[in-house]
Parts: C-alpha cells; structure tokens; sequence
C-alpha cells in the first residue's frame, strides 16, 4: 500500500469514543502525499477528533495511523513529523512573532543562525517580515492566522494540519485567504489536510476532499466529483444545494411527481431518492424532447450572479444567470435532462 | 472656560470639584482606618526604633541608633552573626515555604481542575477546611502526628535520623512541614482560579511544536498562571517571614526564626526599641525580596 503512497497519510479503521458516544466510527482515509485534503462536515461530524488524532493530542481506540510509510499510532505529537494551525492559533502571547514562529525550532534545539535564517523566510514569504518584533495581541486576525501558519511551516512538517484556520475571519477576508492557502500549498508543494465546515473553502482550497457525517467518511474524491456526484441525501444537500426528488423504479427511468423521467443510470432501490442542482436545471419557452415538466415560477430571488427561481409543482429551485428576466406567475417549460439527474444511495 | 469644569461621569453631568468632594467622602473612611491603625503606629514604631531601653524595661525617649547597631551584630562583647543569621534564617523558612507550597500547588490544582466539577467543590472544601480550625491547634496537631509512638517518628527513628523513642520536634524540618501545611491553601486557591480557566490549545500548540515537558511548563502553563501565582506566592512568603506560632511551637529554641525575636523583646525581655528596630529590619527586608519576585516575574512575562 505504501509503494504507491510514498510520504502520504494512511489512516485504517480508527474507532473513537467518548463515554457513550461513538465519535469515529471505522474511519479509512488515504491523503496523497503534496495534494491538499479537506475533511468537511458539519460540527459534531468528528473531523476536529480524527485532526486530532493525526496531530497526537488523542489516542484513537482502534485503528492504525501510517505517515510516510511509519506507523505513527502511539506516537507522542512531540515526535511527529505534523503541526498544526489551531482553530484559535494558539499563539504565546508572551513571545514576540518572530519567537512564537522560532518555538518548534528552539525546542529541537537548533542554532540560532538557522533558527534566525528559517525564520526569517518564513515571514517573509508570509509577508510578515517587519512585524517579527511585535506582541500577538498587537496584530489583527488575519496576520495571526498567517503567524500560525509560519509557525507550524518553519518546521517543514511532513503533513500540515488545519483545524477551521478561516472561521476567526470575516466573510471579504477569508474569500482572500482560501485563495491564498492554495497558493501557499501549490508552492511549497507540501501535503495540507484541513478540516473545515465551509463547503465553499473546501470546494476552492481541495484537491480531494472527504464529507463527513455522524462520524464516518460518507464520500470522498475530488471536490467536482463530489459535487456532480453526491452519493447520499446528506452529501447533496450539504455540499452545495439540491433538489431532491422522491422516485419509484420503472423500466429505463423512474416514476416521480413530474412523471416519468428516464435516468441514465439504474437505482438499486425500488423506491428513493433523485437529486438535481438547481443550475443543471434547463429552463425555457419550448417543450423539450424528454423529461420536460411543466412549471410556474412562485418566486424570484435576485443572487448579483444569479436569480434563484422557485416553481410550482415542487418546490423546484432552478439557478438561472441574470440575462432573461422571469416574474412570478410565468409559465415556464424545464428540462430535467437525464445526465443531471443523479440516483442517490438513500432509500425511501 | 467654565465649561471646562462641567463634565460627563458615567452619564452624569458634574463638576470635576464635586465629584472630587465625592470621592473624598467615600475615600475617608478607609483612609481614616488605615491612617489610625496602620500608618501611625507604623511612625510610632520607627520613632520607637531610635530611643533607648531604660533599666526597667521603659521607654526612654533618647535618639540612638545603638538598636539597629546591636541588629547588625555589634555588642558591648564584640561581633557577633546571632541576628543577622536569624533574619537570613527567615527569609530561607519563607522562601522555602513558599517554594514548596508552589511545587505541591501545581499538580493539585490540575489534579482539581480535571475532577468533575461537582467533585471539584468537594476537593477544594477538602483544601480549605484545616482554615476552620484555630492556627496554634494545627500546630499541636503535629505534636501528635510526628509523636514517637506514629509511625513517622518509628520510620525516622529506623534509619538513624533521630534517637529510638523521641518526637520528629521541635527541629527545622517540623518547622517546615508545620508552615507548608499552614500557607498551602494561600497558594492553591489563587492558582486553582488559573489553572481552572487554563488555555489548553497552548499547551497543544507547544506539544504540536515539540516542546519537552519542563518547555510546556514554562512557556505554555507559567505565563498564563504567573498573575495568580504571585497573589499566592505574597500571600505566602510575608506572612512566613513575620510568622512565630509554628516556629515557636514546631521548632523551639533550636530553630528561632525572627517573629519569635521580635515577640521576645516586646514579651519577656521587655526592650520595645530593640523589637522595632528588628520589625524594621524585617519590613526591609520584606521589601526587597518581592521587588526581587517583582523583577523575575516580569523577565517571565517579557512585557
């Protein structure tokens, strides 16, 4: 397994509870060596546990940890080749920037002069050069979150740990930092596994990213091919939104409350769940040659981008781009094409 | 220009002389107290300080420094290190005091902090109760703990540190087993309100950068125990250094730290200027070991 995942993350049936609450159950996972992971799930789903659990700071109950090839499992999280950007950075406020980056360096006792020169890079490269002198509490959010990030990359960790390293910022300044993140990543070319509960942050930092909930990986892939794809209900509505069709199995398609609708791919289910994001919905004057369904439109809500349109039989949301103007009460004709259509896992 | 008298105080609009006057009235009570009980007879000590022992015992009012001389070692017989290495003696009982009530404190109060919390209360109940008791109590407590027939005494006595059949007191290590357990709670308590409320991500972030233990310590615990720590190590180390029940009980005339100098000379040898000379003398030194702790604090805090 290792050959193929040279200075990767294997991570194989880890089981965690806390009292009588099962926190992970039987999660397996593999992070490619160089690519940025996300895990994604709502809180209590237990990504922040299984980040935990990778940094050492818990034990999991069953299960086996492997980074580049070495089993990792009970290893303190002070022999290990991973650090971490803390969800509150965790910064020492006694110690000036430049000494709270040098920390790691210090205590494995390098020389001050590599200590000076790595540190340095780091800041500079992080645009943080002229405030080595200063106090954490001197510095706004944004420039701690990136102090954090110098402090655990002047370690030239194996893997890089992110625990919700966005959720102290504003909404202008974290669309600025997720594409940031990916830059950094891309350059250093270093592994990044990053939890979070944003789907927009784990749809533009990802490389592949994992859904999870209830303390199991639900779905994991690359972040198109689990959008386009949603396996289950909670993936579908979770990332992104959905529409959701109940459906019986029919020869070729499926019997639903907009009638026939013939599918590309055959459910396992007899009765179950279709799903359609509302962009892929077509929309227009013209009966369409299959799946049309006639609509009304209910509602119009105008996005800057886009104008979400909510219609009747449903409810229905189609996304629709700004150029063709609809009012509530147009009569409309949408297309539910059968390769947008996806046959989710859940049944009925 | 008269505008400028007129000013807004928590929505109020008021005189700065007013609230002046109000703040006088509010201030002098406590100032009146401080003045009377503390401030004056503190003037009336050093005036005392300076005046001469009358062959009876009484107070003769004729300016002398011979006290402070007598203090400092110099006799009618020549040198001697008698006070000097009394007064040195305290400073190390309440130094050492304090520091080993630090070193018992930590792992209690995080042994505390991660009870359940309603088992906390119980614990901390458990650190206070010995406060319920009368101090001179506690110490004849010891008489009976360190007895020859307990245990203690019998172990002491099987290796060799003490003859077969008598006490582990009066002696300096019952001295200090008696002040320890006398000032723990005064450092515990404070500690335990900061260590309850530690920030542990620094704790994880110092374990996630590689930290040994005693740099977990000292980077992630200490800077943010450090202001309830000094509470309690003030709280310790005056009271230990004036303290003379225990040492007079626990440690006898073996081991004489200088509160029991000081109520000796205002007690039985009745020479009231010699004992203030030794209370200022105490009160300096006081006062230089916690500008001492005020530095070293500080060189921890950076700022």
């Amino acid at each position: 397994m290792t050959s193929e995942n040279k200075g990767g993350l294997i991570i194989e049936g880890i089981n965690k509870r806390f009292g009588d609450v099962e926190v992970l159950k039987d999660v397996t996972l593999e992070v490619r060596s160089g690519e940025f992971f996300t895990l994604l799930g709502p809180s209590g789903c237990g990504k922040t546990t299984l980040l935990r659990i990778i940094a050492g700071l818990e034990l999991p109950d069953t299960g086996r940890i492997n980074l580049c090839g070495q089993d990792i499992t009970s290893l303190p999280a002070t022999k290990r080749q991973v650090n971490t950007v803390f969800q509150s950075y965790a910064l020492f406020p006694h110690l000036s920037i430049f000494e709270n980056v040098a920390f790691g360096l210090r205590s494995r006792k390098f020389a001050d002069e590599v200590v000076t020169e790595r540190v340095e890079k780091r800041l500079e490269m992080l645009g943080l050069l002229d405030m080595g002198d200063r106090y954490p509490d001197q510095l706004s959010g944004g420039q701690k979150q990136r102090v954090a990030l110098a402090r655990a990359l002047v370690n030239e960790p194996e893997i890089l740990l992110l625990d919700e390293p966005m959720s102290a910022l504003d909404a202008k300044l974290r669309a600025k930092v997720q594409e940031d993140l990916r830059r950094i990543q891309r350059r250093l070319g270093r592994t990044f596994l990053m939890v979070t509960h944003d789907q927009s942050e784990a749809l533009v930092c990802s490389d592949r990213l994992a859904v999870m909930h209830e303390g199991r990986v639900i779905q994991y892939g690359h972040p198109e091919e689990v959008y386009d794809f949603p396996k289950t209900r909670f993936v579908a509505e979770f990332l992104g939104a959905a529409n959701l069709i109940e459906a019986k199995k029919v020869p070729g398609g499926a019997d639903t409350r907009y009638g026939i609708l013939r599918l590309d791919e055959e459910p396992s289910w007899t009765r179950g769940l279709l799903a359609i994001r509302p962009e892929w919905i077509r929309i227009g004057e013209k009966q369409p040659g299959e799946n049309g369904v006639r609509a009304r439109v209910s509602e119009v809500i105008y996005r800057g981008t886009s104008f979400d349109l909510w219609l009747e039989p449903g409810p229905l949301r189609v996304r629709t781009s700004s150029y063709r103007h609809f009012r509530p009460g147009d009569e409309v004709w949408l297309e539910l094409a059968a390769d947008e259509l996806t046959v989710l896992e859940d049944d009925a | 220009m008269k505008n400028r008298l007129i000013m807004i105080w928590y929505g109020e609009l008021t005189t700065r002389k007013s609230l002046l006057r109000r703040g006088l009235v509010f201030l002098s009570p406590g100032m009146l107290w401080l003045m009377v009980f503390l401030v004056l007879p503190g003037l009336v000590l050093v005036a005392v300080s300076f005046a001469t022992r009358g062959a009876y015992g009484q107070l003769e009012w004729e300016y002398t420094i011979e006290n402070y001389r007598r203090l400092m070692g110099f006799s009618l017989f020549g040198w001697t290190s008698d006070y000097l290495l009394i007064l040195w003696r305290s400073v190390l009982v309440a130094f050492i005091t304090t520091l080993v009530s630090v070193i018992l404190s930590y792992p209690l109060c995080f042994f505390i902090a991660t009870r359940k919390e309603r088992s906390r209360y119980l614990w901390l109940t458990l650190v206070i109760i010995p406060f319920w008791t009368n101090m001179v109590i506690r110490a004849y407590a010891w008489f009976l703990i360190l007895a020859p027939e307990m245990p203690f005494a019998r172990l002491a006595a099987s290796l060799g540190f003490i003859a077969e059949g008598s006490p582990l007191y009066p002696n300096a290590f019952a001295v200090y087993i008696g002040m320890v357990s006398m000032f723990l709670p005064f450092v515990t308590l404070p500690l335990y309100a900061s260590v309850e409320k530690l920030d542990w991500s620094l704790v994880e972030a110092a374990q996630d950068l590689y930290a040994s233990r005693i740099r977990v310590f000292s980077q992630a615990i200490l800077p943010q125990t450090l202001p309830e720590l000094s509470v309690g190590v003030i709280l310790t180390f005056v009271p230990a250094m004036g303290m003379f029940v225990v040492p007079d009980l626990l440690g006898g005339a073996k081991y004489m730290l200088v509160g029991n100098l000081i109520q000796q000379q205002f007690g039985a040898s009745r020479d009231w200027p010699f004992g203030a000379a030794i209370s200022m003398g105490l009160m300096v030194l006081t006062m230089i070991t916690l500008q001492i702790y005020r530095r070293r604090s500080k060189e921890t805090d950076h700022r």
